[in-house]
């Protein structure tokens, strides 16, 4: 079999090996896919009434629904790569990682198992809230396109930000550190446009909300499903999502060989 | 260096291939059933998937892991846990093993499983590199043992070459009052007196006519042995012997046994 054969032949096998321990420890996984969803009801049921009525004259609750369905998919998906940064932290300290590093197996499918079975319980979380957020009565002007643009800017981002919970998972010294440091990415969206337009918030915090990652991606995604110029926000997002996405795979990759030759040594 | 003929340097992958480790601490995934856990050393070793399921069964069969395989490897006991481990260090029939400290917290009887296991592999032709800090173990299971001392060799040898090397061992008589242990120690000038002047050291070999001229002697000279007991030198008396300028407790060495080096 040729090298680019047992990369794709051995990172399905730790694919597989990933999704088994998310169905054997399926604790995180509820917990992880459950945040966005009693995010959405507080803000669609407690909220919403209040800051409906904010977007505009004869608005309300329903129109918040509306607005605030994107920043929850992002936030659907920072919280899903918590639970990547604690499982790969976890894989680290068990001793199975030792034989892989004795093994030849292809170098970076331990990481490619992780990334592909996070992508998979994103999207799948990405789902579920959909589902739900349809269900209270979200209502979408997207076409059948719209809605894969959408799904493939959501899955862009995931990408970038699986890689970097792998970073971070690498590098935090425990499982307690790698559940703590991606925590920020769950606060991110909420300074940005994910819940109130930014034009509303104070000087500074502002211009924080305005250029931040998450902005053009909750915007794009607005824009793609609930009608609206996507302009510029797209190729923002894009280029946002590729850079994290690669600089943190660059990371992830370093920190891993670094392991791996200290283990050796 | 080369291992298996692979060069350690220019083609580590091929190392890897041939090449098997079992360590210290468990190495085997507890999310997972045992069979599982073979399954995935089977993938990876990229067996075919056929092959790869005779030999998870094979495996199970012969680790006694059979009745334990749909169990996840979290609820395993130590020496199943072990069993499993080296089960998994096997998928890929590897030409030298690594096995670094087998035995270290099994009961007895999972020690033996485990010692009846690693004689069968060294007997099937395949070449074990085993460190452990228990003597008997070494000397049991050993062709060539190299004694490590603050990560230098200190000695190499086999088994019986070590023992050769710090001399024969002795026979301990004990006597039931002073007045035969005085005349015994006039009759066997070589013996060292223990602390308990009841009790004699003769250094002797093991060979039944010496032994048999020493108790004729004894008995000649009318002196009567209340016990006695024979001392044949053991690896933890090479240990010492070879270590001897180390402080006890202050060195960090670690005895380890080589069971026919690698070729390198």
């Amino acid at each position: 079999m040729s090298t680019l054969a047992h990369t794709v032949s051995d990172s399905k096998v730790m694919l597989r090996r990933n999704l088994t321990h998310q169905l054997r420890y399926p604790s995180v996984t509820i917990m992880l896919v459950g945040l966005p969803i009693v995010f959405l009801l507080v803000f669609v049921y407690v909220f919403g009434g209040q800051l409906g009525a904010g977007l505009g004259p004869h608005q309300g609750r329903h129109a918040y629904l509306d607005y605030v369905v994107p920043g929850l998919l992002l936030i659907t998906v920072a919280s899903v790569v918590q639970g990547t940064a604690i499982m790969v932290a976890t894989d680290m300290t068990a001793g199975i990682i030792d034989r892989f590093r004795t093994m030849a197996i292809a170098r970076a499918s331990v990481l490619t198992g992780h990334v592909l079975a996070s992508l998979l319980q994103t999207l799948a979380a990405i789902g579920v809230l959909i589902g739900v957020a349809l269900g209270l009565g979200f209502t979408s002007s997207a076409g059948p396109l719209a809605w894969l643009g959408a799904i493939g800017i959501l899955t862009l981002s995931a990408i970038a930000l699986i890689w970097l919970a792998v970073a971070l998972g690498l590098s935090a010294k425990s499982v307690e550190t790698a559940s703590n440091t991606p925590m920020f990415l769950i606060l991110l969206p909420f300074l940005g446009s994910g819940f109130v337009p930014t034009a509303t918030m104070p000087e500074g915090l502002r211009q924080f909300a305005q250029y931040q990652p998450f902005t053009p991606v909750t915007d794009t995604v607005r824009a793609l499903l609930t009608g609206g110029a996507v302009g510029d926000h797209a190729i923002v997002a894009i280029a946002w999502s590729c850079g994290i996405a690669l600089g943190s795979y660059l990371w992830a990759i370093r920190l891993y060989n670094r392991r791996r030759a200290a283990t050796l040594n | 260096m080369h291992v298996g003929g692979h060069d350690v340097r220019t083609d580590p992958d091929g190392v890897r291939a041939v090449i098997g480790v079992t360590g210290q601490f468990s190495a085997v995934d507890n999310l997972l059933t045992g069979e599982e856990n073979l399954r995935l050393m089977a993938d990876l070793r990229h067996l075919p998937r056929p092959a790869g399921q005779r030999r998870v069964a094979e495996l199970l069969e012969r680790f006694e892991l059979a009745d334990a395989a749909s169990r996840l490897a979290s609820t395993y006991s130590g020496g199943m846990r072990r069993r499993l481990d080296l089960a998994m260090t096997l998928v890929g029939e590897p030409k030298v093993i690594f096995l670094d400290e087998p035995t270290t917290g099994l009961d007895p009887p999972s020690r033996l499983v485990m010692w009846e296991i690693i004689g069968q592999l060294a007997a099937s032709g395949v070449t074990i590199l085993l460190t452990t800090q228990y003597l008997d173990e070494a000397d049991r299971l050993a062709d060539q043992i190299a004694v490590l001392d603050q990560g230098r060799i200190a000695a190499q040898g086999t088994p019986a070459e070590l023992k050769a090397r710090i001399g024969g061992g002795h026979v301990q008589l004990r006597f039931a009052d002073l007045d035969q242990a005085a005349s015994a120690r006039t009759l066997l000038p070589h013996a060292q007196v223990d602390d308990d002047d009841l009790v004699l050291r003769v250094p002797a070999d093991h060979r039944v006519d010496s032994l048999r001229r020493l108790l004729y002697d004894l008995h000649e000279a009318h002196i009567a042995v209340e016990d006695l007991s024979m001392h044949t030198p053991d690896l933890d008396d090479v240990f010492l012997a070879v270590t001897a300028h180390h402080v006890p407790g202050q060195a960090g060495g670690d005895p380890a046994d080589q069971k026919e080096p690698a070729p390198s």
